[in-house]
C-alpha cells in the first residue's frame, strides 16, 4: 500500500519525506511491512492504528533511532542526500539535531529531567554547534515562548513541572533549530483534557505560523482529526488505508478503518 | 462562459463491511458547470444530495466517473488527484459550506474566521480586519468575537461557520444547507454574499432545505430523485 505515490500530481511537485518499502522485524515479529509514504512540505500526516500496529516503530525509524531490515528514507533538503538509513552514527546524530525534531509521549525519553527547562533546549543548540551564551539563551527563550511555556519558569527543571508543561519543553527543544520535520509520538496521551487542548492548539499554531511538516502518531482519533491533513491507517505492520483526514473519518473503505472510526465515542 | 467543472458518469455507493452489504447513493450523473453558475441539487431525503457534494469535495470516494476541475494549475480529475493536490485546491479554489461549525478548542471566533485568509498568505492584521467585517455582516455580536465558539448557540455557530467559509472567494463553492438554523438577518447577509460571489464568477452547487431563499440565484436544477429526469434548465423547473 502506498500513499499518493501513484496518483497524478499537478500542484505540488516534491515531497519532503519519502519512505519506500520500509520493513522491520524483531525476531519473529514483523513490526513494519513494506510501508511506503510521502509527506509534503507543510503537511501534517497522522498515523493511527491499534497498539502493536507498527506506527511508533515507523516513527522511531523516521527519527533514525532504529534501522529497518530494508527500505529507503530520503529528505528533500539541501545537503541531505541518499538513503538516510545508510548514514553512520555521527551523521544521524547531526541530522536529527538540526533537521528533525521529536516529541515523545514519555518526556523522560526526550528531556534531562533535573536540568533547567531552558538548559534542555540549549542542549539541542549546543549539539548543533552553537557556543555563544547570548545566542543560546535568546534562542532557547524564543523556542520556549513559541511553545507557550511560561517564561518565569525558565530555570525550573522538568521534574518539577506538570505533564503539559513537560510536553511544551519537549516541543521547544524539538523546534529550537526550526527543523524541517517534526515527529510527534502520542504527544497528548496521558494529559488531562484541558491541557491536551492547550498542547493541540500550540501545535496547530506552530504548523500554521511556521509551516512545519509534521508526522503525528496517536491512538486518539480526535487528536488526529484536529491536526492532520492526511491519515495513514496501520494494522499489524501494514498500511491498510490512507487518505484525506475527512475521507478516512467520513467514508472509510477498509473493514478495519470502518471498525476503528465507528468505535470512536 | 468558461467551464469550471465537467462531471461524467459519477457514481457513488457505500460498502458497509460490518453488515456485509452495499448501499447505492446515485449513479451515472453527468453535468457541466460554468463560472458564475448556480446549480441546485434537489430530491427527497436520502436521494444523495449531500453525498453528491461530499463526493465532489472528495470527502467521499466515488466508485466510478470523472470530475474534471479547471483549476488555476490546469485541468485536474478530482476523483484521482493526489491527496496533497486536493488539500491545496481546498485551501485556494474549492470551498465547502456546511451547516456545522468545526470549532477547535481555545481558538476564538475571529481567529477561526481569519484562518483561511492567513493560510492563503494574507497578513494577520489584514485577515483579522476582514474576519471582523464578516462576523459583523452575519450578525455576530462584537462581544463574542474573541470568545470560543464551542460555547455558542447553534445559530451563532452557524454564522461563524459562514463567515469562515465565505471569507475567501473561491472558484467553486459547494453549499450543504447553509441556511439551516439561521435567523432572517443572517439569511439576507448570506444570500447577498452568494450573489456577490456569483457575480464575480464563483460557480456554486447547493442543497437547500428552503430553496426559496436563493431562488433568484439558481440557474439550473438537478433532481436526484430516482427515475426523475436528471437535469433541467431553471426556466423549465418549478423549484
Amino acid at each position: 500500500m502506498t500513499l499518493t505515490l501513484d496518483a497524478p500530481r499537478i500542484v505540488t511537485t516534491r515531497p519532503l519525506v519519502t519512505l519506500r518499502d520500509v520493513t522491520k522485524t524483531y525476531g519473529d515479529v514483523q513490526a513494519v511491512t513494506r510501508v511506503s509514504a510521502e509527506v509534503f512540505p507543510g503537511e501534517v500526516l497522522g498515523i493511527v492504528g491499534e497498539s502493536g500496529s507498527g506506527k511508533s516503530t515507523l516513527l522511531r525509524m523516521m527519527n533514525l533511532e532504529d534501522t529497518p531490515d530494508s527500505g529507503s528514507y530520503t529528505l528533500d533538503l539541501p545537503d541531505v542526500q541518499g538513503n538516510l538509513f545508510e548514514l553512520g552514527r555521527f551523521a544521524r546524530r547531526m541530522l536529527c539535531a538540526t533537521k528533525i525534531g521529536i516529541v515523545y509521549q514519555n518526556p523522560h525519553l526526550g528531556l534531562l529531567m533535573k536540568h533547567s527547562s531552558s538548559g534542555n533546549v540549549a542542549e539541542r543548540l549546543l549539539i548543533a554547534g552553537e557556543r555563544r551564551f547570548s545566542v543560546l539563551r535568546d534562542k532557547a527563550r524564543a523556542a520556549l515562548a513559541a511553545s507557550e511555556f511560561p517564561l518565569e519558569r525558565l530555570d525550573a527543571p522538568p521534574i518539577e513541572l506538570s505533564g503539559g508543561m513537560q510536553q511544551r519543553v519537549q516541543l521547544a527543544k524539538a523546534i529550537a533549530l526550526e527543523p524541517a520535520l517534526l515527529l510527534l509520538d502520542e504527544p497528548t496521551t496521558g494529559l488531562d483534557v484541558s491541557v491536551q487542548a492547550l498542547v493541540l492548539d500550540t501545535l496547530k499554531r506552530l504548523q500554521q505560523d511556521r509551516n512545519i511538516t509534521m508526522v503525528i502518531v496517536s491512538h486518539d482519533l480526535g487528536v488526529i482529526r484536529t491536526l492532520a491533513d492526511r491519515v495513514m491507517v496501520m494494522r499489524r505492520g501494514e498500511v491498510v488505508e490512507a487518505g484525506l483526514v475527512d475521507q478516512i473519518f467520513q467514508d472509510p473503505q477498509h473493514p478495519y478503518t470502518q471498525q476503528l472510526v465507528h468505535a470512536k465515542l | 462562459m468558461s467551464v469550471i467543472l465537467h462531471v461524467q458518469g459519477l457514481t457513488k455507493g457505500f460498502t458497509m463491511h460490518h453488515l456485509g452489504s452495499q448501499m447505492a447513493a446515485f449513479s451515472d450523473i453527468s453535468f457541466d458547470l460554468n463560472a458564475g453558475e448556480f446549480l441546485l441539487l434537489k430530491g427527497q431525503n436520502g436521494a444523495g444530495k449531500s453525498t453528491m457534494l461530499r463526493t465532489l469535495y472528495r470527502s467521499y470516494l466515488a466508485q466510478a466517473g470523472q470530475v474534471l476541475f479547471h483549476s488555476d494549475h490546469g485541468v485536474i480529475d478530482l476523483l484521482r488527484a493526489a491527496d496533497v493536490d486536493v488539500t491545496h485546491l481546498r485551501r485556494t479554489e474549492i470551498g465547502f459550506v456546511t451547516q456545522f461549525l468545526v470549532a477547535r478548542p481555545r481558538v476564538s471566533a475571529e481567529d477561526l474566521v481569519a484562518e483561511p485568509l492567513r493560510m492563503a498568505g494574507h497578513s494577520a492584521p489584514q485577515a483579522l480586519d476582514k474576519a471582523r467585517y464578516w462576523l459583523k455582516a452575519f450578525g455576530v455580536k462584537d462581544s463574542l468575537w474573541r470568545a470560543y465558539p464551542t460555547t455558542f448557540s447553534g445559530g451563532e455557530q452557524q454564522k461563524v461557520n459562514l463567515a469562515r467559509a465565505l471569507i475567501l472567494p473561491r472558484k467553486l463553492l459547494l453549499l450543504d444547507e447553509p441556511t439551516a438554523s439561521l435567523d432572517a438577518h443572517a439569511r439576507v447577509a448570506l444570500v447577498a454574499r452568494l450573489q456577490e460571489l456569483k457575480q464575480n464568477g464563483t460557480a456554486m452547487i447547493g442543497v437547500f432545505h428552503h430553496p426559496d431563499d436563493v431562488e433568484h440565484l439558481i440557474d439550473r436544477v438537478i433532481d436526484l430523485t430516482p427515475d426523475a429526469p436528471n437535469m433541467e434548465d431553471r426556466a423549465d423547473v418549478a423549484v
